[in-house]
């Protein structure tokens, strides 16, 4: 039994390694762009909405409307990042209901890569709008003894970032695997559904919190302002 | 007794002390906030879906102290470092 998806090796070439990671991985990615791509290509302004595209509005529109929710003002300044986050995680984690995937995200790699991204953004969005200088004092904010304590959360939040998220994927295979050898049948059925549920919870966790640490940083200081 | 089979013992029990004990917290914890989400739900039925969603992310943070351990006792099961060590010198 594998517990990260790294261990399955197709290729090997020189020091590179071709994992069923990095395949997944690119697969979810290739099936994103694509789908992406066919649905807006043929884009006019003044024809009328074809479902397809509805349905890729109704996405963004969702996610534009959440971040707005979170208290980030610009939501278009930011689905770049929490949009894109969301909807791959969300993609990797539901298509464990075609049969010979393993879902990219059940491997530490993964999550850690994602949660680095989130914690390379935060200073760069709050650089970008609170500035250079107000982003340094948000690290002294209640009084200069926290500097210490604001890194080690900066980084353990990271931390807990990508074992949340790597623990539910690989918890949920784990268990799925355990009981097809136990009771082969329909309890592996209904930890798969269960899965499901758990998958998409996590994608939407993960955007949440990666929204919610960009937000924080900035609007600490800009309410001390107000008040 | 060789070192080999005391760390599979010390693996293995300790894999299972850590899943069973740390499960209790966190299903502790989520018992009480599904418990408070039932009674504002009840309260006030047209704020239900605000607080189940912040119900939903409130839990999967709860869950995630349980989660840690069971990847540590999936790491000392599956992936355990010093076996490995052992097994390759």
């Amino acid at each position: 039994m594998n517990i990260t998806p790294d261990q399955i090796v197709y290729l090997r070439y020189g020091p590179f390694t071709l994992n069923a990671t990095i395949l997944m991985t690119w697969l979810v990615m290739a099936v994103l762009v694509l789908a992406s791509w066919l649905i807006t290509r043929n884009m006019k302004p003044d024809a009328p909405v074809t479902g397809k595209q509805g349905m890729l509005e109704m996405v963004v529109l969702m996610i534009n409307g959440q971040i707005e929710e979170l208290g980030l003002k610009k939501p278009a300044h930011y689905i770049s990042l929490i949009g894109t986050l969301f909807l791959f995680i969300l993609i990797s984690n539901l298509s464990v209901v075609f049969p010979g995937y393993r879902p990219p995200t059940g491997s530490l790699s993964t999550t850690a890569a994602l949660a680095i991204c989130v914690f390379l953004a935060v200073p760069v969005y709050n650089i970008a709008s609170i500035g250079l200088k107000k982003y340094l004092k948000s690290y002294a904010k209640p009084n200069p003894v926290m500097i210490p304590f604001n890194i080690i959360g900066e980084v353990s939040r990271t931390l807990s970032l990508s074992f949340r998220l790597f623990g539910n994927i690989m918890s949920g295979e784990m268990i799925a695997s355990i009981l097809l050898t136990l009771t082969p049948f329909f309890f592996p059925v209904v930890m798969n559904l269960f899965g499901i549920l758990t998958g998409t919870i996590q994608a939407y966790i993960f955007a949440v919190l990666a929204a919610v640490y960009i937000a924080a940083a900035g609007t600490s200081s800009s309410n001390n302002q107000d008040f | 007794m060789d070192p080999l089979s005391s760390i599979a013992i010390a693996s293995i029990v300790t894999a299972g002390i850590t899943t069973g004990i740390g499960v209790i917290a966190p299903s502790l914890g989520e018992g009480r906030a599904v418990a408070a989400a039932l009674n504002s739900i009840a309260q006030q039925p047209d704020a239900s879906s605000n607080i189940s969603r912040t119900l939903f992310v409130g839990l999967a943070m709860i869950e995630s102290s349980g989660i840690y351990c069971f990847v540590i006792s999936m790491i000392l099961i599956f992936a355990n470092p010093f076996w490995n060590h052992f097994i390759s010198g």
